[in-house]
């Protein structure tokens, strides 16, 4: 960690999101809320189709971070808000990129604040996303 | 859609403070964590592999960061399906979530989770209600607090 900078990018992840996705993630989570699989429901309540699961989004963005911290218990607090939905089209894809920089650095507590940018489509879908990462 | 055209909504602002019990225990399983490693995008061999997770000093397959919603909002619901709170699901979008791990949740954990209704705000027909999730083991001791933000919009939104 002692090489570490406050500003570094840390990596820069790219997830497809589609239709399958939502359900896998539907199925795993239990969230079965249908405005995530069902574009007539979604549609019906005022959305602009099926939109993807804020905690897919959330969940996606934490494994670029496990997949850097090499420990996917290392996470000790992590948060963020959903500033827009995802609309997930049908055929179709979305992409999802992500990136982690260094935000903060603790050395006595052995922490790294990674701060977090995901967008889908040119577009922020997360805000104040954080995670506190144990280095040691 | 203009704030004057927006009408209140159902959500029951009273419950503020409220908490919910444990009702059953979650036993977590290698396949509940193996499912939502793959669901979001996480090919670390610790979800899956323990010999993996023992290496990194883990008993058995550790889970993911978010896998703690997983329990959380089946606790959660005590409270929203509650028709006292007054919250329509299909009108329900996240706003805001955090984790806060007081230490990893692995395969074999037994966990209990108490709901608290910390506050619930209506401002321009969108009711925002903010619960925390008190997730804790078989012996009682800590194991994460999930809070979380929900959005509901009325009928006017």
């Amino acid at each position: 960690m002692s090489e570490l900078t406050v500003g570094d990018e840390l990596f820069t992840r790219t997830f497809t999101v589609d239709r399958a996705l939502l359900v896998r993630y539907a199925g795993a989570s239990g969230d079965f809320n249908p405005i995530h699989y069902n574009e007539r429901v979604a549609r019906e309540v005022g959305l602009d189709g099926v939109i993807a699961h804020g905690m897919a989004t959330m969940g996606l963005a934490a494994a670029a971070v496990t997949e850097w911290a090499g420990d996917p218990g290392a996470v000790l607090d992590y948060g963020v808000r959903f500033t827009r939905p995802i609309v997930v089209p049908d055929p179709g894809e979305v992409e999802l990129e992500v990136t982690g920089k260094v935000g903060a650095l603790d050395p006595e507590a052995g922490t790294v604040r990674v701060d977090l940018t995901a967008r889908a489509a040119g577009v922020t879908v997360l805000a104040k996303a954080q995670a506190l990462v144990r280095t040691r | 859609m203009t704030d004057s055209a927006a009408r209140p909504t159902s959500v029951n602002t009273t419950l503020v403070g409220r908490s919910f019990s444990p009702t059953e225990t979650y036993p977590v399983s290698a396949v509940k964590i193996a499912e939502m490693a793959a669901a979001t995008g996480s090919a670390h061999p610790a979800h899956t592999d323990r010999d993996a997770a023992r290496a990194l000093g883990y008993d058995d397959v550790v889970a993911p960061p978010t896998f703690a919603v997983v329990v959380a909002q089946r606790a959660e619901q005590a409270y929203i399906a509650d028709p006292e709170s007054g919250i329509d699901f299909s009108r329900v979008v996240h706003a805001e979530e955090r984790f806060t791990h007081h230490r990893p949740i692995v395969a074999g954990d037994l966990l209990r989770t108490t709901v608290h209704v910390d506050a619930v705000t209506e401002r321009a027909g969108i009711a925002m209600v903010s619960t925390r999730a008190e997730i804790v083991d078989d012996d009682g001791a800590p194991v994460a607090t999930v809070r979380s933000t929900l959005a509901v919009r009325g009928e006017g939104r």
